[in-house]
């Protein structure tokens, strides 16, 4: 069933990069329709896998297909899912439909555009249900690209530049993850490439050690882990809304699924204590809950100081990937599952956020520099874009109510059972969050600075052009989501802890 | 050749020989007329090795094995025979002849000569991938030497002179090489009742258990090393491995593109080719013993390849060094075999490197064939421009073939659901466990390729479209039914490579199981 998804995807890439072959006419109109459909389609199946997965005896990964794919290799076409691919894909569907939502406006080469959208959509559906390490690898690798063309072709501010420099953190990532893969296979001499099958082989602790850090770090490299971050803000910033909203929302979760799927569930025992401790530093684990917390505290502080708005929400990203990271090293229940929970919420509020700058607010005032945000009085002139970004803003500090309170509470609970001083810092960071969301609010829609007369003349003649209803439905699809997530979490808790404790009970003890 | 070999009663690896050469006969004196019977002749001649591809032998052995005494004092005869290594050679070189025939359309030049040279070329890559006899397949390696040379030489660009010299030069002094190590096997081989052998079964079975290297020592002095490099060397020029592939990137570069494709598309395997058949079976210890440098040699080929891709300003020299880069995970592939390793798991993983290298093979001649393809449109449309900056935003113009070229360059990148991406993988799989040093620098070269080839995205489809390329014309519908089947089967082996691999892994366990190299 939940394969659909897949194929769905690829067929309407397929049919979009056909278009113009079949539709001499009429053809933006059509291809934004047919992205729709698909998405929509694509939803439409998550939801229904979802809901059929609901239920108490869903604990491990569910069989979806498998065929022999290269047989004399052990390669299986082999698709599954637990309770993590559910919510993972359920989040992907609804990133999806946004996406569409908010590139309503794209005219240039309208139905390239959507080709590589649902290509990218179709890649990232396939990791979160791959089972199968090559298989997962190829779906990985397949994403990079669309990314890179979305950004290259469609973006803005150094474009060029930002697509580059993604593309190749995105494939030093995928060399380190396949280095570790590989040698994996060297080392338990298995002759499957199945994650169930490679994760029995009890790999000696020895090259666990040194085997998780590196797959650990190459899919953390696109979760945005401090240092290797810096392709993310700038990624964001030059892509189209709604490569921003994919970036953010489902791509950056391909990395930190991996480093849950494969990294963690793969080699346990690589998080184990050195024997050795160096400043309270005594496994891989305290190296990256450490990095994450660097990563929460860093993000948000450069997020305080942007003078460009899609910078704010590109480094907030960052801050609140390191949430996911820090839950993930957490290793205990609660903990990691509010990193899924974080993953889920974060894919919906980044897309949310970015929406409302780049497409709603950038497409009308044509900047998105703070400073000159602050003197077109937003909030009278852009009510609808103000409210949006206010409910959003809240739900981004973690206000509760929304999916973001309970997601990071639970890391930070989880976390707090392992290290107090790791809640201590991760707070700081909570509160620099909140300022940095607070002074973006302010200074874009309620700022009472007064322009420049010449330019209060030239900027006050027109309206700004009204809402649209690709953007309305947008925007309630999304409040939506994270406000249920956030007053009802139970709905996708009751699939994230079966699935998280088979996962941990794996191998973590 | 170990138990019987099948023999088949139709001679269908002559025919598929000789059909070239009736083929170059007749184009010659066709004049205008030339291409269409070249393109008859190679289309026909595809036709011929796909039925050899799907005849094959299920066990991996050879099969339709032909063998006649040709000049029995000497030890040579007229053997045949094919597996899934050289049936698979057969198909890729008819597919290149044929895309390369198909590009070729603007040959104003002696037609008649251009092509009867292409298909005789095209009789010796037949021929040599399906000799079993030293004497025998170094004819057929020499002769497609000798149309390579006079295509580049009367066909190519500005500075072909010293380029087709330097190219006959150093595979001439490879084949001297090859030719001065076997006529010393044939003098040890000799025996008071029989002659010396030439027989690649022969001298193989002779080395496997040992004896050759106690018969050459007994007949010449501790020189068996020696015979080794000696081949390796001939083979390595025609590859090319770091440090003997300066001949490369002039010879690629001034070809006419359609020749270049051949030279990279299916000469470049020769080379390959030969190490499996011929050097890796007759000298598995002395490869064994050298094996450390030729792993560094590999790497370096590896490395270096992408790292001076990535310095070029010349598509075609961008590409020559890629196809260096991308031969040069065959050469990772074969010589990490020489590893000592046992157990299933090694098996496993040497099974992998193996068919990975085969696979390789096939993928890098189909891909790289299309990127020079597409280079010579490029040059057509413009004038003969091929500088990386002289191009800019193509997209604009010319969607299709930007996006058609799109999807070869990201073949070539290793892009998983296109066809180079399997063959890589199971290159890196395998060689992971045998040396995973090598195995782990070469991942450098992965991420220099995909650097190397999103820069040339970047700059040839990108960004504003210089005077020159306003009026590019996007592709006609002939290239368009032309690329489609090519396009079509990256995508093919890309998601199924099983259509390949099933018949190729027989084979790859069946030379395994032979091949000795302690």
């Amino acid at each position: 069933m939940l394969a659909w998804t897949i194929y769905l995807s690829f067929a309407g890439a397929l049919l979009e990069a056909m278009l113009p072959a079949l539709l001499p006419k009429g053809r933006n109109a059509a291809a934004r329709w047919l992205a729709l459909a698909v998405a929509v389609a694509g939803l439409a199946v998550a939801v229904v896998g979802f809901i059929a997965g609901m239920g108490p005896n869903q604990v491990g990964p569910v069989v979806i297909v498998d065929v022999p794919w290269v047989p004399s290799m052990g390669i299986h076409y082999l698709l599954a899912a637990d309770g993590i691919s559910r919510v993972l894909v359920l989040l992907t569907g609804l990133a999806a439909v946004a996406g569409v939502l908010f590139s309503w406006n794209i005219e240039l080469r309208t139905n390239e555009f959507f080709a590589f959208f649902l290509a990218l959509i179709g890649g990232v559906y396939g990791v979160f249900l791959s089972f199968d390490l090559f298989l997962l690898f190829v779906f990985y690798e397949i994403a990079i690209v669309p990314k890179y063309f979305l950004i290259a072709i469609w973006g803005s501010t150094r474009r060029e530049y930002a697509a580059m420099k993604l593309a190749l953190y995105s494939f030093a990532g995928s060399a380190m993850v396949l280095i570790g893969l590989l040698a994996a296979y060297a080392t338990a001499g298995s002759h499957s490439t199945g994650l169930v099958a490679l994760g029995h082989a009890n790999l000696p602790v020895s090259f666990q050690m040194w085997a998780f850090p590196l797959v650990f770090v190459g899919f953390a490299i696109l979760a945005g882990m401090w240092p290797f971050h810096t392709w993310a803000p700038t990624g964001h910033v030059a892509a189209p809304t709604a490569a921003s909203m994919l970036l953010a929302g489902v791509v950056m979760k391909l990395g930190a699924y991996g480093c849950l799927r494969v990294a963690i569930a793969l080699f346990p025992r690589g998080l184990d204590p050195w024997g050795v401790s160096f400043i309270g530093i005594g496994s891989w684990r305290d190296v990256f809950a450490i990095l994450a917390i660097v990563g929460i505290v860093y993000g948000a502080l450069v997020a305080l100081v942007q003078t460009d708005f899609k910078f704010v929400i590109g480094y907030s990203s960052v801050s609140h990937m390191g949430f996911v990271l820090l839950g993930l090293m957490t290793l205990n229940q609660i903990g990691v599952t509010g990193a899924v929970l974080q993953m889920f919420s974060h894919g919906i509020l980044a897309g949310l956020l970015f929406a409302i700058v780049g497409r709603i607010v950038y497409e009308r005032t044509h900047t998105r520099q703070l400073a000159e945000l602050e003197t077109m009085h937003l909030s009278k002139r852009m009510p609808f874009a103000a409210g949006a970004f206010v409910i959003a803003g809240m739900a981004s500090m973690g206000l509760p109510g929304f999916s973001g309170f309970v997601a990071e509470l639970q890391v930070l609970v989880g976390a707090w059972t392992v290290n107090h001083w790791w809640v201590a810092a991760a707070g700081v960071g909570i509160v620099v969050g909140v300022a940095y969301t607070w002074r973006a609010m302010q200074k874009a829609f309620f700022s009472d600075a007064l322009p420049a007369a010449h330019v209060l003349e030239k900027e006050h003649s027109h309206p700004f052009a009204a809402i649209t209803w690709p953007e309305v439905t947008g925007v309630v699809l999304l409040v939506g989501v994270s406000l249920f997530v956030g007053l009802y979490p139970k709905i996708l808790l009751d699939q994230i802890e079966p699935a998280v404790k088979a996962l941990l009970a794996g191998g973590v003890q | 050749m170990n138990g019987s070999p099948m023999t088949s009663g139709f001679p269908i690896l002559t025919l598929l020989t000789v059909l070239p050469l009736v083929g170059a006969a007749i184009a010659l004196w066709s004049g205008k007329h030339a291409r269409g019977v070249a393109l008859i002749t190679t289309i026909a001649s595809l036709a011929l090795a796909l039925a050899v591809w799907i005849h094959l032998s299920p066990s991996g052995t050879m099969s339709m094995v032909e063998q006649h005494p040709w000049a029995p004092s000497l030890g040579i005869e007229y053997h045949l025979g094919v597996d899934g290594l050289s049936a698979l050679m057969l198909v890729l070189s008819a597919i290149v002849t044929l895309m390369s025939v198909d590009a070729a359309n603007r040959v104003h030049h002696q037609p008649g000569l251009y092509f009867a040279l292409v298909l005789v070329l095209e009789a010796g890559l037949f021929g040599s991938f399906t000799a079993l006899n030293f004497f025998h397949w170094f004819l057929f390696w020499e002769l497609s030497l000798i149309p390579a040379f006079f295509l580049i030489k009367l066909w190519g660009g500005a500075r072909r002179g010293p380029a087709a010299t330097q190219f006959f030069v150093y595979t001439m002094a490879g084949s001297v090489a090859l030719l001065l190590a076997f006529l010393a096997l044939f003098v040890a081989t000799k025996t008071a009742d029989t002659p010396g052998s030439m027989d690649f079964a022969r001298l193989s079975f002779l080395a496997s258990t040992g004896v050759l290297e106690k018969m050459v020592t007994a007949h010449l002095g501790p020189v068996m090393l020696w015979l080794a490099i000696g081949v390796l060397a001939g083979f390595a020029v025609k590859v090319p491995m770091i440090p003997f592939h300066t001949w490369l990137p002039a010879a690629y570069a001034e070809a006419p593109s359609p020749v270049t494709m051949l030279l990279t598309g299916a000469m470049s395997k020769m080379g390959v080719y030969g190490l499996l058949r011929i050097a890796i079976p007759i000298f598995g210890p002395q490869i064994a013993q050298i094996r450390t440098p030729l792993l560094i040699l590999a790497v370096a080929t590896v490395v270096m390849g992408a790292w001076a891709a990535a310095a070029q300003k010349d598509l075609k020299r961008v590409f020559a060094y890629s196809s260096v880069n991308h031969l040069g995970y065959c050469l990772l592939g074969i010589f990490a075999l020489a590893v000592p390793a046992v157990g299933s798991a090694a098996q496993a993983s040497q099974a992998a490197a193996l068919n990975g290298v085969i696979l390789q093979m096939f993928n890098h001649g189909v891909t790289a064939a299309a990127l020079f393809w597409f280079v010579a449109m490029l040059q057509q449309r413009t004038g003969g421009h091929r500088g990386i900056d002289q191009f800019g935003g193509l997209r604009k113009p010319a969607p299709v073939l930007a996006g058609l070229m799109g999807i070869v360059l990201f073949s070539s990148l290793g892009l998983p659901g296109l066809n180079g991406f399997v063959g890589e993988f199971l290159i890196f799989r395998g060689v992971f466990s045998l040396a995973w040093v090598a195995a782990t620098v070469s991942v450098l070269g992965l991420l220099v390729t995909a650097a190397v080839i999103l820069t040339v995205i970047q700059k040839v489809f990108s960004g504003p479209v210089p005077e020159h390329c306003v009026n590019f014309p996007d592709l006609y519908h002939g290239e368009r039914l032309a690329m489609a089947p090519v396009i079509g089967l990256m995508l093919l082996i890309g998601i199924l490579p099983q259509l390949i691999v099933q018949s190729v892994n027989p084979t790859v366990v069946n030379l395994l199981a032979h091949w000795r190299f302690f």
